[in-house]
C-alpha cells in the first residue's frame, strides 16, 4: 500500500501526498501549478477547452487518451503520464498539430484551441495516417469551437499528418516514456486523503471486494464522468471514494464461445470496437455515444451501475440479452440487465456490492438488430430517445424479439407489449405498425428540454416502424446520418 | 532587388494568421482568469433567485457567512452608489432588493478564500419570496401590455390599403428561438484596489468604457479613478457588451469594501443563467402581392422577448425593424415592434442584434408567398430585389446605392448549379418516401455603421521607439475576430514596416477614452480608420523631418519596406526614427475617425442610419427524416462582399463561423424554460451549439473579387462580423422546403426556428394533413 500519489507531468516524476480526492486534474494544473494552458469552459466534459492527453501502458504498449481534466480527479492519474498543452512546444519546436493550426487559420478566440490542439495531439500519436472525414468528425466530437464553424480544424487535423517536422517530445522518446510508466507499475494500492476525505485505489478484485463490503457508503469510481460532475456541478461532498478504474480483473475483456466479456472498468473506447465487430448494425449509435474524451475514461461498470434513464448504453444492450455479474464480498450473482432496474435511480445492488463484469451474448444466425438514437444534435448529445431492438427471423417469423427503449420512463426497460405484438408474427407492415402503437401501453414519458412527451412516444413509434421497414433489404435509404457519406 | 520582398509582411490584402495564433496553440495565451492572481485575492460567487417574480420578503445569510472559507456577504445595501449597471435604462440592478424578476437573478455576493468555497457558500442563502405573477412569454407579455420600453412604429404609405387592394393576402406568423451566445471563455473580472482607492479592472468585455464608467458609478469614484484593461476575449458574439458590468461592479464593490483584489469568474451554468442572449421573436405578418409574388403592401408586428429589463433592445429592436426588409423592396409597409418585458434573464446583442430576426420574418414570408404561388421562391426573390435606379429606398427612406445582391446571386445560382439541383431534388423526393430533400437560397443585405450615431466614432494610439518599432493601441477589443490582426496591418502599411516590428496591446481605458464598444461589424472600419489616421500623422512627420534633414522636396521621400528612401538614398525605418527623435520629433500620436453621411431621426425612423450595406447569399441543401424529424445540411454554397478584404483568411474564418453559429441558431439550440421560468438548458451538456460533424460535407465559399466598397471605408473593406451570420437562414429555409415535399400541395405548414428534430417532424405531421 502507498500513500503518495505518483504521475508522470510532461515527462518529470511528480509524487503528492495528502491529496484531496475529488480535486480535479484541471483545479491541479491551473491553481496549483499555474499550468493555465487547459481552460474551463464548462466542467463537465462536455466543451473539451481542459483537454490533456494521458499516456499509459495498454497491454504492454504506450498509448495516449485525450480526456477532460475538468472531471478528471487528480488521484486518479496514478502511475500513468499526464501531458499538457505547455509542453508540447516546450523544446522550442510546435508540434505538427499546433503548426496546422496555425497554418489553416484554426483558431480565432483561441481559447478552445489548445483542447483541440490536444485531441489532434493524441490523434496524430495514435495514427500513422489522416483517418477518414468522418473519423476525424469523431475525434473531435468531443471539443466545442464557436468561432470557425469547425472547417479550419478539421483541415488542419487531416494536413497535421503530412507535415514533414523535426518535432520530439520534450519529455523525452517513447520507450523512455514507456519505461518511467513501467517502473511505476508497482501493483500496490493507494490511499491518500485529506480533512478525513479519503480516496483508495484497490488493485485486486478481492481487494475491492473486501473494501466495499466494509465500507459500503464510499462512492465507486472509475473514469470520474459522471462522479466529476456530482463534484464540479452539485458540490456533493463525498467522504469515501473508492477508485476502481486500475483493478486488473475489472479491466479484462475478452470474447468467449458465446460472450463478449467485459469488466465493469473496461472504457467505452475499448469495447465499443469489439461490439461494433460483432454488431455492425450499432455502429452509428455507438459513434455517438458521447464524445471520445468521454469514452476514454467512462466505463461499462459505470454506466450501467448509474443506471441513468437517458443513458446510451442500455438500451442495445438490454435488446442483445446482457447480463451483469454482482459482487458483493466473496459472493456473486448474475441477473440480467433489465432486472438490474427498479425505477429512477433505484437498482437491486446491494449495498457493498458492486458491477463487475457484464456479459453481452454473441450474435446468433438469422438475428436482425438495430440501435437508434434521437437528439437534437447528432455527435455528443443526450438521448431524447434512445431505442435497442434485437429479433430472430426464422422461418418467416419474429422470435426472440427484445425492443429495449431509455428517455421514455425513469429507467431503461423493455417494451414488453409492443414485443408481443412482433414475437412469432410475420415482419410485415402491418406487425410493425401495432407494435408502434403498442408502444403507449409500454410508456408515459415525460416532457423536458430534450423533447415533449407527446413527440418521445411518436418518434419511439416511428423508429418501430424504421426497424420493421429496415428488414426490407429492398427499401430506400432510412437514416439521415449516414446518407451520402 | 526582387519585388517581392519590397512587400512588407502583414500588407493589405494578405492572409495572414491571426496575431495570437502562436500563443493559442502553445496554450501561452492569456485570458483574464490566466493572469497571474495577485497577492490576497479573494473569490466571489453570486446568490441568486429561485424565483422567476416574487417579492422578497427576508434574507437570512447567516448559513451563507458561516460557510468554510468565507470572508464576506455583500447585498444591495453595500453598493456605495446606485444599484443599477445598465449603461441605456436604469433598470439593471447589481443585486435585487425587495423583488426579484427573473430565476437566477443576484440577490447577493458571497467572498470567499477560494473559488469553490464562495460558491458552495452562495447556494446557503434562505430567502423568503412572495410570489408575484410571472410573465414567461412575449406573447402573454403583449396581451398584458407589458413592455420595458414603449413600442415603436415605422411606416412608409398606406400599407392596410396596399394589402387590402392586392389579388393576394396571406397572414401567420414567423416564431424565432433565442440564442446563447456560448463564447467558451465565461463572464469574468478582475478588481484590483490601486492606491488613493483607485482601481485597475481585468474584465473579458467588448466595451472596456462602459465597464470603466459602470464601475465607478457603482463604488461611488469618477471615471478618472478606474482603468479597465483587456487583451482578449476567448469569445463574445456581442454577449460581452453590455453584461460584463455586472461581473466587473460585483467584483469592484467587493474589492473596495474588504481592500483586496476579487475576482468574479462565473461558472459555465451560471453564466447561461445569469447573462442575456438574443431575444426570441414573434412576426405575425400580413402582405399582399400580385400574380407574380411581387409585394405591394405588408405589415409586420414584431414581439421580441426582452427580459426583464430594458438593457441594448431598444437599439436591438430598432435594427429588427430596419432588417424586415432584407434585401427587399417593401413599397407600402407598416412594421410595429413590442418590446416584450417578460420575467426572464434580459436579454441582449448576439451577432447581428435584431437583424437576424426581422430577415428571418421576410425570408420567412418571402417563402409563403411563393409557396402560394406554386414558384420557386428564388424567383419570387428576385422579383422582389432591391432595383438600382428604381425601387431603391428602404421603409426608412435610406436610398440602397450600393446594391450588389443581383450579381451575388447569379454568381451563386451558376457555381452552386442551383436550377438543376432543384430539378434533381424534386426527382428524388418522388421517389422517396421516408427521406426528403430540401434545397433554398436566401440572400443577405446587412447595414452597416451603429443606429445610434454617436457611437460611430474611435481612437488609436501609436508610438515609434527610438529602435523604429511601434506600439499600437486603439479603443478596439479582440474577441477572436481577428481585429488586432487587421489594424496591426493598417499601421504596417502605412507606416511601411514588416507588421512584427508592431506590438499590437491590449485594450486600455487610460490610452483611448470614451471608445465604443466593439460591436456593430464596425471595429475594423472604425479603429483601422483611427489607427491609420494616427501612424499618417507619424509617417507625415517623418516624411517633414526627412525633407528637411536630407534638404529634398517632401515628395521625394519615399516610404519603402522598412525603410525611407531620401532622394537617391536609403535609410533604414529606425534609423531615420532615431535621427527624428535626436531632432526632437514627436513619435507618437493619437488618431480618430468618425464615420461620414450618416444621421437618422429616431422618431421618425428615416434616413441614413447606415453608411453602407454589406451583402452575401447561400444555397443550401438539406436531407430530411420524415420519421423522425432529424435532419443534416449536406451541402452549402456561399458567395459573399467584403469589399476589399484586409484579410481574406481572417474574413473566410468569419464567413464561415457566422455561418455555422446561425445554423446553430435555427436548427440544434434551443433556449428551454419550464413552467417556473427557470431555464433548464444552461450548459453544453443540455444547449448543443454544432459540433464539427453538423457542417455541411460540402461547403463551398467564395468571397466576391473586384468589389470594393463603395464608400470610403479603410482600404475599401467591408465589415464581415455579423453579415454571414444570417446566411444560414437557407438551411431553415431548405428545411421547410423538405417539409413542403411532404404536403400534397407543396405549402408547408408553420415551421418553427429552432428546427429541432420535434419541430420538423410536427411540421412534417401537419404537412401530411394539407
Amino acid at each position: 500500500m502507498r500513500s503518495d500519489l505518483r504521475f508522470l507531468l510532461d515527462g518529470e516524476l511528480v509524487t503528492l501526498t495528502n491529496v484531496q480526492p475529488t480535486r480535479t486534474v484541471l483545479e491541479y494544473l491551473r491553481e496549483d501549478l499555474q499550468l493555465t494552458g487547459s481552460k474551463e469552459g464548462c466542467a463537465e466534459g462536455d466543451c473539451g477547452a481542459c483537454m490533456v492527453v494521458l499516456a499509459d501502458l495498454h497491454e504492454g504498449a504506450l498509448r495516449y487518451r485525450a480526456i477532460n481534466s475538468c472531471i478528471q480527479f487528480l488521484a486518479t492519474l496514478d502511475g500513468k503520464a499526464l501531458i499538457t498543452v505547455e509542453s508540447l512546444s516546450r523544446g522550442g519546436t510546435l508540434h505538427p498539430a499546433q503548426r496546422a493550426m496555425i497554418d489553416c487559420h484554426g483558431s480565432q478566440c483561441g481559447f478552445c484551441t489548445p483542447g483541440f490542439v490536444m485531441t489532434m495531439f493524441a490523434l496524430h500519436e495514435s495514427n500513422s495516417s489522416a483517418p477518414s472525414s468522418t473519423e476525424i468528425d469523431d475525434a473531435l466530437s468531443g471539443n466545442l469551437c464557436r468561432c470557425t464553424g469547425y472547417r479550419p480544424i478539421v483541415d488542419a487535423t487531416r494536413s497535421m499528418f503530412d507535415a514533414q517536422t523535426d518535432w520530439t517530445a520534450p519529455w523525452g522518446d517513447a520507450e523512455t516514456l514507456r519505461q518511467q510508466l513501467e517502473s511505476l507499475a508497482d501493483g500496490k494500492s493507494l490511499t491518500t486523503g485529506i480533512n478525513s476525505r479519503s480516496i483508495v485505489a484497490p488493485r485486486s478484485a478481492d481487494d475491492l471486494a473486501q473494501l466495499y463490503a466494509d465500507n459500503p457508503a464510499a462512492t465507486l469510481v472509475a473514469g470520474g464522468t459522471d462522479v466529476g460532475l456530482w463534484v464540479t456541478k452539485q458540490y456533493r461532498d463525498l467522504p469515501m471514494l473508492i477508485s476502481i478504474g486500475d483493478v486488473p480483473e475489472l479491466r479484462e475483456l475478452r470474447v468467449d464461445r458465446t460472450h463478449i466479456v467485459a469488466g465493469a472498468a473496461v472504457t467505452f473506447s475499448e469495447l465499443l470496437p469489439v461490439l461494433v465487430q460483432h454488431y455492425p448494425e450499432m455502429e452509428s449509435l455507438l459513434r455517438r455515444w458521447a464524445s471520445p474524451p468521454i469514452r476514454n475514461a467512462a466505463t461499462i461498470g459505470g454506466n450501467i451501475a448509474n443506471g441513468s434513464p437517458i443513458g446510451d448504453s442500455m438500451p442495445p444492450l438490454m435488446a442483445l440479452g446482457t447480463t451483469v455479474v454482482l459482487r458483493q464480498g466473496d459472493a456473486q450473482r448474475e441477473l440480467s440487465l433489465e432486472s438490474l432496474y427498479h425505477d429512477y435511480m433505484v437498482n437491486d445492488l446491494r449495498d457493498g456490492e458492486f458491477v463487475a463484469n457484464v456479459r453481452i451474448p454473441l450474435r446468433e444466425e438469422d438475428q436482425h438488430i438495430a440501435a437508434y438514437k434521437i437528439s437534437k444534435r447528432f455527435d455528443q448529445d443526450i438521448s431524447a430517445v434512445c431505442v435497442g431492438v434485437s429479433c430472430l427471423v426464422r422461418d418467416g417469423l419474429l422470435t426472440d424479439v427484445r425492443i429495449a427503449l431509455g428517455g421514455m420512463a425513469g429507467i431503461v426497460k423493455r417494451a414488453s407489449a409492443s414485443e408481443a405484438a412482433l414475437e412469432g408474427k410475420t415482419p410485415d407492415a402491418d406487425r410493425f405498425e401495432q407494435a408502434a402503437v403498442a408502444l403507449s401501453e409500454d410508456f408515459t414519458p415525460l416532457t423536458d428540454m430534450r423533447a415533449s412527451a407527446d413527440y418521445r412516444l411518436r418518434v419511439a413509434a416511428n423508429l418501430i416502424r424504421r426497424f420493421g421497414k429496415s428488414l426490407d433489404e429492398t427499401q430506400e435509404p432510412l437514416e439521415v446520418y449516414d446518407y451520402g457519406r | 532587388m526582387v519585388g517581392e520582398t519590397k512587400v512588407i509582411r502583414g500588407a493589405i490584402g494578405t492572409p495572414l494568421p491571426h496575431d495570437s495564433a502562436a500563443l493559442h496553440v502553445s496554450g501561452h495565451a492569456t485570458y483574464t482568469d490566466d493572469i497571474p492572481e495577485p497577492r490576497n485575492l479573494l473569490h466571489a460567487a453570486f446568490g441568486v433567485s429561485q424565483q422567476a417574480h416574487a417579492r422578497i420578503l427576508s434574507v437570512n445569510l447567516d448559513a451563507v457567512r458561516a460557510a468554510p472559507g468565507v470572508v464576506a456577504v455583500l447585498t444591495a445595501s453595500d453598493i456605495p452608489g446606485p444599484n443599477n449597471y445598465g449603461a441605456v435604462a436604469e433598470d439593471d440592478p447589481i443585486f435585487a432588493e425587495d423583488e426579484v424578476q427573473y430565476v437566477g437573478q443576484p440577490v447577493f455576493l458571497v467572498v470567499a478564500r477560494t473559488v469553490n468555497a464562495a460558491r458552495r457558500a452562495a447556494l446557503l442563502g434562505d430567502i423568503e419570496y412572495e410570489p408575484l405573477r410571472a410573465l414567461l412569454d412575449p406573447e402573454t407579455s403583449s396581451k398584458d401590455g407589458s413592455f420595458v420600453l414603449p413600442t415603436r412604429e415605422l411606416a412608409r404609405g398606406d400599407a392596410a390599403a396596399a394589402i387590402t387592394a392586392a389579388p393576394h393576402r396571406l397572414q401567420g406568423s414567423a416564431r424565432v428561438g433565442g440564442q446563447d451566445q456560448f463564447y467558451l471563455e465565461g463572464q469574468i473580472s478582475v478588481a484590483l484596489p490601486k492606491e488613493a482607492g483607485d482601481f485597475l479592472i481585468y474584465s473579458s468585455t467588448q466595451h472596456p468604457g462602459e465597464i470603466q464608467h459602470a464601475v465607478a458609478r457603482a463604488v461611488g469614484l469618477t471615471n478618472k479613478d478606474v482603468v479597465v484593461e483587456c487583451r482578449r476575449m476567448g469569445g463574445a458574439f456581442g454577449g460581452k457588451e453590455s453584461q460584463p458590468a455586472l461581473i466587473a461592479c460585483a467584483a469592484a464593490i467587493a474589492a473596495q469594501r474588504l481592500n483586496r483584489p476579487v475576482k468574479l469568474r462565473l461558472d459555465r451554468d451560471s453564466d447561461m443563467i445569469i447573462t442575456g442572449k438574443r431575444h426570441c421573436f414573434v412576426s405575425h405578418y400580413d402582405v399582399g402581392f400580385d400574380d407574380d409574388g411581387r409585394i405591394l403592401g405588408i405589415d409586420f408586428h414584431h414581439l421580441s422577448r426582452c427580459g426583464m429589463s430594458a438593457d441594448l433592445s431598444g437599439a436591438i429592436n430598432d435594427r429588427a425593424m430596419f432588417h424586415s426588409d432584407n434585401a427587399y423592396f417593401l413599397p407600402d409597409v407598416h412594421i410595429t415592434s413590442e418590446r416584450c418585458k417578460t420575467h426572464t434573464v434580459s436579454n441582449t446583442a448576439f451577432r447581428g442584434f435584431g437583424g437576424p430576426q426581422g430577415m428571418f420574418a421576410i425570408e420567412y414570408v418571402i417563402d409563403e408567398i411563393a409557396r402560394a404561388l406554386d414558384k420557386d421562391p428564388l424567383e419570387v426573390r428576385r422579383i422582389n430585389y432591391y432595383g438600382h435606379d428604381e425601387r431603391n429606398t428602404t421603409p426608412y427612406g435610406q436610398v440602397v446605392e450600393d446594391n450588389i445582391i443581383d450579381v451575388i446571386t447569379d454568381h451563386l445560382v451558376e457555381s452552386s448549379d442551383y436550377l438543376e439541383r432543384r430539378a434533381q431534388i424534386a426527382q428524388w423526393n418522388g421517389e422517396h418516401t421516408v427521406l426528403k430533400k430540401g434545397l433554398a437560397i436566401t440572400p443577405v443585405k446587412f447595414g452597416i455603421s451603429f443606429t445610434a450615431t454617436h457611437l460611430n466614432q474611435a481612437g488609436a494610439l501609436v508610438h515609434i521607439y527610438t529602435d523604429g518599432t511601434v506600439h499600437l493601441n486603439h479603443g478596439g477589443t479582440e474577441m477572436g475576430q481577428g481585429l488586432f490582426t487587421k489594424v496591426g496591418q493598417v499601421v504596417a502599411d502605412a507606416l511601411s514596416i514588416d507588421i512584427d516590428r508592431i506590438k499590437i496591446t491590449a485594450s486600455d481605458t487610460s490610452k483611448v477614452p470614451n471608445a465604443s464598444a466593439t460591436a456593430a461589424s464596425s471595429g475594423s472600419d472604425l479603429n483601422g480608420m483611427a489607427a491609420r489616421n494616427a501612424a499618417m500623422k507619424l509617417r507625415r512627420r517623418l516624411t517633414e523631418f526627412a525633407a528637411a534633414n536630407y534638404d529634398v522636396r517632401e515628395a521625394d521621400v519615399r516610404f519603402v519596406r522598412n525603410a525611407v528612401e531620401v532622394g537617391d538614398e536609403e535609410i533604414p525605418f529606425a534609423t531615420l526614427v532615431k535621427q527624428a527623435y535626436m531632432a526632437r520629433v514627436s513619435l507618437s500620436a493619437n488618431g480618430f475617425y468618425k464615420t461620414p453621411k450618416i444621421s437618422y431621426d429616431k422618431e421618425t425612423f428615416t434616413g441614413r442610419p447606415f453608411y453602407y450595406y454589406a451583402y452575401g447569399a447561400a444555397v443550401s441543401e438539406v436531407i430530411v427524416d420524415t420519421l423522425t424529424g432529424e435532419h443534416r445540411v449536406t451541402r452549402v454554397d456561399i458567395a459573399h462582399d467584403c469589399g476589399d478584404s484586409l484579410n481574406p483568411a481572417i474574413d473566410m474564418g468569419q464567413i464561415e463561423g457566422g455561418f455555422v453559429q446561425g445554423m446553430g441558431w435555427l436548427t440544434t439550440e434551443q433556449l428551454w424554460w419550464d413552467d417556473h421560468g427557470s431555464l433548464r438548458t444552461h450548459a453544453p451538456a443540455t444547449y448543443k451549439i454544432p459540433t464539427s460533424s453538423d457542417v455541411p460535407d460540402i461547403f463551398n465559399v467564395h468571397m466576391m473579387r473586384d468589389m470594393p466598397n463603395r464608400e470610403d471605408t479603410i482600404h475599401r473593406s467591408k465589415a464581415v462580423g455579423e453579415p454571414p451570420l444570417m446566411l444560414a437562414i437557407s438551411v431553415f429555409q431548405a428545411i421547410k422546403d423538405a417539409v413542403s415535399a411532404c404536403s400534397t400541395n407543396g405549402t408547408a405548414p408553420p415551421i418553427h426556428a429552432p428546427a429541432t428534430p420535434e419541430s420538423v417532424l410536427d411540421a412534417i405531421e401537419a404537412a401530411r394533413q394539407l
